[in-house]
């Protein structure tokens, strides 16, 4: 399978501070991949570099082949939604698709109807006049019917209610169904994450903290419940994650490639959201002053 | 057709809800044998989720022998459950009534017997996976 993006030691810096730094991933094509961080961890920078957008300081990226940015070619084949669906306030509906046409050498003029109409769109409305969810759809009209072969989406659903929010996923997944696309999309919305896509990264503090796909990541982790221990008497090929202790008993996050056969713990899955959550713990808890393992989380001391 | 739903919040891994679903409208006759399973495009424009996990799902359909997809054309239903399951819970439906009722006779309240039957439920689950 072949990759949509390779970037390595991809890193940006402006002036002093590293927006990302020493990023290095392969997204394979035909992917929908969700990209999580807190604000300020380099989602919109990583995307930016790889629309083009932004030049890296570091590093390297390659997408669909090419260089971002680097001809018109190389632009028709990359789409990108900026946060808050930008549009035109003062041009209509069907401005916008006439601007869509005029400016993209692939312009799907069916797709863009036929989704203009299902979406029950007045052409001669003024997108300024359009509720959030209408806009955000009408972005990803635009944004689909060039049919680019990798869209990104820089948190396409913030600001939705959820009925519109759902909506848009549900129109998105239809288009990555009929035209295989390879999607990036970033989001702090994890049960979203979770629903529609299949290839996570993780980034934090400019750093990538966890990239891979969804089911590998889901079965090479476990929550370990058991009798209190020092997780460095684990074997190791077991990598703690997360670990909570209280007088009694020890909770564990764990990544390990072999099934857990102590019997002293209780091995359970765990989801998404709670193995996005250990990461980005882990990536606060190293920029913190380092304490022992037994008592990093029973609070301040 | 069959409309499927996803419950974001129960744990049960995606394709798995879809699997479970098309199983139960076998098995209540919802489905029949040559029925067509709605397409992928159809069912994520539904229920907005990424459209490997409904792949996923059919190729364990296909696998149980329960739906076949035909290149180009969809997946088709290739088994009925009707019959033979339901033959097959009236037993099971009474051990477990049997069960229920001395689990009652123990004093055991309804969140207990819940609990109990969760639990080894799960280690049942877990040892056969290992």
């Amino acid at each position: 399978m072949t990759n949509s993006i390779e970037a390595v030691a991809l890193g940006k810096r402006y002036r002093r501070r590293w927006a990302l730094q020493d990023c290095t991933v392969a997204i394979p094509a035909g992917r929908v991949v969700g990209l999580v961080g807190a604000n300020g961890a380099g989602k919109t920078t990583l995307m930016h570099l790889i629309v083009g957008l932004l030049r890296p300081s570091a590093g390297a990226v390659t997408v669909l082949g090419g260089r971002p940015g680097e001809g018109p070619d190389q632009l028709a084949r990359v789409g990108f939604l900026a946060q808050d669906a930008p549009l035109y306030g003062t041009l209509n509906v069907g401005d916008h698709l006439r601007l869509g046409r005029h400016l993209n050498p692939g312009w799907d003029e069916a797709a863009a109807s036929s989704r203009i109409d299902g979406l029950g769109f007045d052409l001669r409305q003024r997108a300024g006049q359009l509720s959030g969810g209408q806009r955000a759809q009408l972005a990803l009209t635009l944004a689909v019917a060039k049919r680019p072969e990798l869209l990104l989406l820089d948190e396409p659903v913030a600001g939705l209610d959820p009925l519109a929010r759902r909506e848009f996923l549900q129109s998105l997944m239809e288009s990555v169904a009929e035209h295989h696309l390879t999607v990036v999309l970033s989001s702090h919305l994890l049960g979203d994450v979770e629903r529609v896509c299949d290839y996570l990264i993780v980034l934090a503090a400019g750093r990538v903290q966890l990239a891979g796909d969804v089911n590998e990541l889901l079965a090479t982790h476990r929550v370990l419940t058991g009798p209190r221990r020092d997780p460095r008497s684990l074997p190791g090929d077991i990598e703690v994650i997360e670990e909570a202790h209280t007088e009694r008993q020890s909770t564990l996050i764990v990544r390990t490639e072999t099934p857990i056969v102590d019997p002293a713990w209780t091995v359970t899955e765990l989801g998404l959201e709670d193995l996005v959550l250990a990461y980005l713990g882990q990536s606060a808890a190293a920029a913190r002053p380092p304490t022992s393992p037994l008592n990093a989380n029973e609070g301040p001391t | 057709m069959i409309q499927f739903r996803i419950d974001g919040r129960s744990g049960v891994a995606p394709y798995l809800q879809l699997v479970q679903q098309v199983r139960h409208a076998l098995r209540l006759g919802l489905l029949h044998e040559g029925d067509q399973l709605p397409t992928v495009k159809e069912v994520v424009a539904q229920v907005a989720i990424n459209p490997n996990t409904v792949l996923k799902a059919y190729r364990e359909l296909e696998y149980e022998g329960l739906a076949t997809g035909r290149r180009g054309v969809g997946t088709f239903v290739t088994k009925s459950l009707v019959d033979t399951s339901f033959a097959a819970q009236g037993p099971l439906r009474h051990d477990l009534e049997r069960w229920l009722a001395k689990a009652r006779r123990m004093g055991l309240d309804e969140d207990s017997i819940r609990a109990l039957f969760e639990d080894t439920f799960q280690v049942l689950m877990t040892e056969d996976v290992a």
